[in-house]
């Protein structure tokens, strides 16, 4: 295995008598891009700060490859930051600044020199050595931070919401940066956003906390199209949700009876039988919405009739809430022909009818 | 253009002000410190410069020296006593009563204050009356310079608290976090990034405290002895009962030329290695 695993072993902590984390266990693969994702107040930040050594866990154990770093001083750990704020040293170049670590060692002039030319040339500062954080825009304060923190060669990189600060064409700009260079040192990287989208898009993994719990660790595509529990297929991008009654049982396939859709088919990613509540959940992007109804009906078809409730057009698509009785239906259309020039357009108040494949709803919850 | 001459008309008023109060108060001292002496006090217009002839006195020397030495000791200690605090305020979940505290003295009267350190640490004094119901040796406190240097650094902590909390209340901790996490002991994450990052505050603090003491009339009046006289006393001697007015003209400008020297050096010391704003 490679270096830089993150082992977390029954981690808990309080805070004045509020447990943040719940006997959290879960290891980090060497070299992953590891994103733990949650809301304010999951606990994400304290388990980062927990790892780089600046809170101690009340109980529990943290191991860094086969070494036990719980009790480590944040100075002895093979692990650095990056902040959310950057926390950059006002009053050193920007050359001194990544300069600081190696400086803290003892290493000669000439060494440090060629070091901190090496990493100003992987994150492009190269003409800005001689200035100081404040002359930087803070897509550039970013690449000094992350110089900063990998001059020192550490296991692991954690970054603590590291891109909340920058503007969303910036974020993007930068999220794809992180994984350039984080295939180019090969390290660990533990992410910790709440953006579900930031994490969706570098991660190998994810995991996903909310009130000092994780509960469900997977890559992104897992969390996405399987996710755990209704709270993280809410949370992790839109969905609608379908509750009833299951009324039927096939080999794959099984019939629920929906207070507000009707009957509902739907694929048995668990097992379920005739009687048993369910909940399902079908990402909007997956919902076909019809002005009329479709002259050919697959046999897995879902379909039921609605009224457009709102519609919001943001150019690479439209978004269309439906309500079926007093209930929104969310169904999102990506525009990929002229938008004006699209044979059937939907109007505001438009009667519809809302088609969706059965294989491609999942089954949240079975209670 | 027209942005420069409002400029000057709006500092008009502070630019008079400063010119009628302060330029030529001193202008007047410094023409003072080069006339003849009268013989019941006051000047007359003839040059002379035997105002400045105290250096050769032995004594002068002394008090030259007894002001540099309590005001330097008081300047430090009070800046080390200011940044500890300063930092506790800053971080602290009630900064504003305890601003508020630090403020409370201001509200009486400054001799007062001394003679408050008369009654707690005199002969007679509190502390001594305590000494004697324990059954211990009463003990001189007073009239020494160890008492000019307590009681200047009681006197003066306030002027360095107040500049230093300014400097620390803006300053990131997370910096403290990221030198510690880049590999520096405690210690060293305190003086690579805290201090550096306070320093104007620490010069303004050290400005503040050193300069009024060097200046130093009363405390040393007041709970010096013979051997803790200052520049300050010597001046209003040589004023009032010596009446020997250029002399006190003379020593008064050179203290002038000395706290100015000062001020220029720290405040160069401070625009020096600054990369634009925190």
């Amino acid at each position: 295995m490679k270096q830089g695993n993150i082992k977390i072993d029954s981690i808990s902590k309080s805070f004045d008598g509020v447990e943040v984390l719940k006997n959290i266990s879960f290891e980090i693969k060497g070299g992953e891009f590891f994103s733990i994702l949650g809301g304010s107040g999951c606990g994400k930040t304290t388990l980062l700060r927990m790892i780089a050594g600046f809170i101690e866990a009340d109980g529990g154990a943290i191991y860094l490859g086969n070494e036990e770093i719980t009790h480590l001083s944040p100075n002895k750990r093979d692990v650095n930051t990056i902040f959310q704020t950057y926390a950059l040293f006002p009053h050193l170049t920007i050359y001194e600044n990544i300069a600081f670590p190696l400086r803290l060692k003892k290493i000669k002039d000439a060494e440090i020199d060629r070091e901190v030319k090496k990493y100003l040339e992987m994150v492009k500062l190269s003409e800005h050595a001689n200035k100081y954080s404040s002359q930087l825009s803070g897509g550039q304060k970013q690449r000094v931070a992350i110089a900063r923190a990998l001059i020192n060669k550490p296991k692991v990189l954690l970054l603590d919401e590291p891109l909340s600060a920058l503007d969303a064409k910036l974020r993007q700009h930068m999220l794809i940066e992180l994984d350039n260079i984080h295939e180019e040192v090969g390290i660990t990287f533990v992410f910790v956003t709440h953006d579900q989208q930031e994490a969706l898009s570098v991660s190998d993994r994810i995991a996903v906390m909310k009130d000092g719990e994780v509960l469900q660790i997977g890559t992104p595509s897992e969390i996405y199209e399987s996710p755990a529990n209704a709270y993280i297929a809410d949370f992790i991008g839109e969905t609608n949700f379908i509750e009833g009654e299951v009324v039927e049982v096939e080999d794959e396939f099984g019939y629920m009876e929906s207070p507000n859709y009707g009957r509902i088919k739907f694929e048995l990613d668990k097992d379920v039988v005739v009687g048993n509540h369910v909940k399902l959940t079908i990402r909007p992007e997956k919902v076909k919405v019809s002005k009329s109804k479709p002259r050919y009906l697959d046999d897995n078809d879902n379909i039921f009739k609605g009224k457009i409730e709102e519609m919001i057009y943001s150019g690479f698509q439209s978004k269309f809430f439906v309500t079926v009785e007093d209930k929104l239906f969310s169904a999102f259309k990506q525009h990929v022909d002229f938008f004006e020039e699209d044979a059937e357009t939907i109007h505001w108040k438009d009667e519809v009818y809302v088609i969706w494949d059965s294989a491609d709803s999942f089954l949240l919850e079975v209670m | 253009m027209k942005n420069q001459r409002s400029g000057l008309v709006y500092s008009a008023p502070i630019t008079l002000w400063l010119t009628l109060l302060f330029v030529v108060p001193t202008l007047i001292v410094i023409v003072y410190s080069f006339l003849k002496k009268g013989t019941y006090g006051g000047v007359e217009w003839i040059f002379s410069a035997n105002g400045y002839n105290f250096f050769s006195s032995s004594y002068f020397l002394k008090v030259v020296w007894n002001t540099v030495e309590i005001s330097v000791a008081a300047t430090v200690i009070t800046v080390l006593i200011a940044i500890p605090v300063a930092l506790y305020i800053a971080t602290s979940k009630y900064k504003n009563f305890l601003l508020f505290l630090i403020i409370v003295p201001f509200w009486t009267n400054f001799l007062i204050r001394i003679y408050s350190w008369i009654a707690l640490l005199g002969n007679n004094g509190l502390l001594n009356k305590l000494f004697i119901k324990l059954g211990l040796e009463p003990h001189q406190f007073l009239y020494n310079k160890s008492a000019v240097i307590l009681v200047s650094v009681y006197a003066y902590l306030p002027y360095a608290i107040l500049p230093l909390y300014s400097a620390i209340e803006k300053f990131d901790f997370a910096m403290i976090d990221a030198a510690r996490d880049l590999g520096a002991s405690k210690m060293t994450a305190y003086s690579k990034t805290f201090l550096p990052n306070i320093k104007p505050g620490i010069i303004t603090a050290t400005l503040f405290t050193f300069i009024p003491a060097l200046g130093s009339y009363a405390i040393p009046k007041l709970v010096g002895g013979n051997n803790s006289q200052m520049l300050g006393n010597i001046i209003a001697r040589e004023l009032t009962i010596t009446r020997n007015w250029p002399k006190a003209a003379a020593i008064s400008t050179i203290l002038t030329i000395v706290t100015v020297a000062f001020i220029f050096t720290l405040s160069k010391y401070d625009k020096d290695h600054k990369g634009g704003d925190v």
